[in-house]
């Protein structure tokens, strides 16, 4: 779990969840995921095993995805038709307060876009928008091709959701609790319900504790009910608000592999999440907002890509190459124990390598790191403690 | 259907709209979602045991009278057909639903329909529905089905429980109505029915008040207070002579209105006057309820 000359460094100080996903042991062969069909597909697809590069592979699985067209990764928005959510100038006020300040969001068919911000950004006031929950102040929304709210009951049965936490009848079990949403679904068939809440339960694992009462869920399980919710019905396009508030390490690992799942069966995934260590690893797409705003949009690598890059020298010399570094005009050189680093600025680090041989600074290492995507995501959204009333 | 087998459904090209359902589909779906509603009222807790209550006040009246008859006479002073329960006990369940029109039958019908959109929004349940998309005013016409039927159920069900509990207890036999004429058990039995659909639709009718207000609030207690105090305060003002001007228009004036049935002739006048009001009532908040709830921003 060290550096990686592929990720870079940034993988370190991720946290927890970065972390824990490689070294830990993947939960499924243990844990409550160990149902027929997660496995049946698990097999199909061999490497996910691996949770190396998950955003890449999702991504790659959302180009090849069969019916679903994948715009070019670099120009996500050139072309309004083909997005799975589209909005334009969408503001919403609650009275003074500005909750949403305009945003033109565009997801691609068949990405899974990670929505990032701070708690109180506007997040989830944008995605009860797009469900037609409120009404925009101004501007207008598109859920697949379709506009919204005006067509919501033509294009909501083909968009499973989970906003804002799950909410089911306590007295409920959660059989009960999918059959009753199901039940308010026009275009379901009653003949098919039972088997689909089954299949729905299943896929989440929850099948085992089907008959229970909602109230007497853990939170992680009432989470999976609620995503269970979405997936009573093949849906185009997932939309999930914050899927792993409140979950342990565990939890919120299982969540990542079923968002990982739904991608894999070509369903655009938007996802929600104040963690970015979270989104970065399912996710081909982000979207960053803070007080209202969307700050970024783009693909996972461009955001990566507006980093100042870096380079790292590790040497038993540490003063020598400081002053080579210092000589070619690097700014920001600064050494801790065996390792210097600077800001590469417009060098290339081959040549910084030659440089540094060539004044006989043994280089015991060269890295490029990147700079790390929590600092380019507080860059963008603030240090958090700057919330606007 | 579009939905015929889970493995073909997930077949369906992308981009293809939702079909859109014929009517008889529509109906049959409207229907599935009013099953799903009532066995969500029905089944409650709450509300089973506000409808024990209701169930419980008639054999409570009906042994009152049967242990207290011999001494008390009948001296005129109760409530109307106190003093006819000892001797027919049909008048058991005329006497219960006059006695649960002033306070029960409001309370459980408060708590239904108070319930109804506040405890969804409360817990969070009405953004999942709307968003399956169970469709605004699809989904208030269920519910307004099921306050309905909530109202009918505890109106019927006080009936026949006042109705098997005054057999046991007291003599049955041809009814002596109000206006001195006997008619046959059975002819008095339909007049019951009547009596009990007349105050359903009373019930029924300050449901969609309740309704209305429902859709107001995230709070269902407060909606629920909010019905009861409407209510108190209607038969207050109802009982006050000098506001008689006003009373013809008070939502709960025309609730014991029934009696009407009870004579021979019917007088047909005063019970049309009692439906003309619970109509006018429904009309009104109804539309209250759903002006408020197609547009609401659902923020729960």
């Amino acid at each position: 779990m060290n550096s990686h000359p592929g990720t870079g460094r940034d993988e370190i100080s991720f946290g927890r969840g970065a972390d824990a996903d490689q070294v830990a042991p993947r939960p499924r062969a243990t844990g409550p995921w160990t149902k027929a069909p997660a496995n049946e597909r698990e097999a199909a697809t061999p490497g996910v095993d691996t949770p190396r590069f998950p955003a890449r592979r999702a991504a790659a699985r959302a180009v090849t995805a069969p019916g679903v067209t994948a715009p070019g990764v670099t120009a996500p928005a050139a072309d309004v038709s083909g997005l799975a959510v589209a909005t334009v100038g969408l503001v919403k006020r609650f009275g003074e307060q500005q909750a949403v300040a305009g945003i033109d969001l565009a997801v691609p068919r068949g990405s899974v876009y990670g929505f990032l911000g701070p708690n109180g950004s506007g997040k989830t006031t944008t995605i009860r928008m797009l469900l037609g929950l409120i009404h925009p102040t101004s501007g207008s929304q598109r859920l697949l091709d379709v506009t919204m709210p005006a067509g919501a009951n033509a294009v909501l049965p083909r968009v499973g959701s989970l906003v804002e936490g799950p909410a089911f009848h306590p007295q409920l079990s959660g059989r009960a609790n999918l059959a009753r949403l199901d039940a308010a679904d026009r275009t379901a068939s009653a003949r098919t319900a039972a088997t689909r809440v089954d299949a729905a339960l299943d896929r989440v694992g929850l099948l085992a504790a089907a008959t229970k009462r909602y109230r007497a869920y853990s939170l992680g399980m009432k989470q999976r009910l609620a995503i269970a919710a979405g997936l009573l019905q093949p849906r185009e396009l997932m939309i999930l608000d914050e899927p792993t508030n409140g979950l342990d390490p565990q939890g919120t690992r299982e969540v990542r592999a079923l968002v990982r799942e739904i991608a894999a069966d070509g369903t655009t995934v938007f996802v929600s999440s104040h963690l970015l260590a979270e989104v970065e690893q399912v996710c081909s797409h982000v979207g960053v907002m803070r007080q209202g705003e969307l700050v970024f949009q783009g693909t996972l690598d461009e955001l990566r890509g507006r980093g100042t890059p870096r380079i790292l020298v590790r040497t038993s010399e540490p003063d020598a190459a400081r002053q080579v570094l210092a000589r070619l005009g690097l700014a920001e050189v600064t050494a801790a124990g065996r390792e210097v680093t600077a800001q590469l600025g417009g060098h290339a680090p081959e040549t910084v390598c030659a440089e540094l041989v060539h004044a006989g600074v043994p280089v015991a290492g060269l890295e490029t790191p990147r700079a790390s995507l929590e600092d380019l995501f507080v860059q963008l959204t603030g240090e958090g403690f700057d919330v606007n009333g | 259907m579009s939905t015929a087998d889970p493995v073909a459904v997930a077949e369906v090209p992308a981009g293809q709209a939702a079909p859109v359902p014929g009517p008889l589909v529509a109906g049959l779906a409207w229907l599935r979602l009013l099953r799903s509603e009532l066995a969500l009222v029905l089944r409650r807790r709450r509300n089973l045991a506000l409808l024990a209550v209701l169930a419980a006040v008639p054999p409570l009246l009906g042994l009152v009278l049967r242990f207290s008859s011999s001494s008390s006479g009948g001296n005129g002073t109760g409530p109307a057909f106190l003093n006819q329960v000892t001797g027919n006990g049909v008048f058991l369940a005329f006497l219960a639903l006059v006695v649960e029109s002033t306070l029960l039958l409001p309370l459980a019908v408060a708590v239904v329909a108070g319930d109804a959109i506040a405890g969804e929004a409360n817990r969070g349940t009405l953004r999942c529905l709307l968003t399956v998309p169970a469709g605004r005013t699809r989904l208030l016409g269920v519910k307004l089905a099921a306050i309905t039927a909530f109202c009918v159920t505890a109106s019927l069900l006080v009936s026949v429980m006042a109705v098997a509990v005054g057999a046991i207890l007291f003599p049955v036999g041809p009814v002596t109505l109000l206006s001195g004429t006997t008619v046959p058990l059975a002819a008095g039995l339909l007049r019951l029915l009547l009596v009990a659909l007349y105050l359903a639709a009373a019930m029924a009718s300050l449901g969609t008040i309740g309704l209305a207000i429902s859709a107001f609030t995230e709070h269902p207690v407060g909606a629920i207070a909010a019905i009861l105090v409407l209510t108190l305060a209607s038969e207050v003002a109802d009982s006050v002579s000098q506001l008689g001007a006003i009373h013809p228009y008070l939502p709960t004036h025309w609730w014991l209105s029934f009696d009407a049935l009870l004579r021979v002739p019917v007088t047909w006048p005063e019970l049309g006057h009692g439906l003309l009001s619970f109509a006018v009532y429904a009309a009104i908040f109804t539309s209250v309820a759903w002006a408020r709830f197609t547009t609401a921003d659902i923020t729960a």
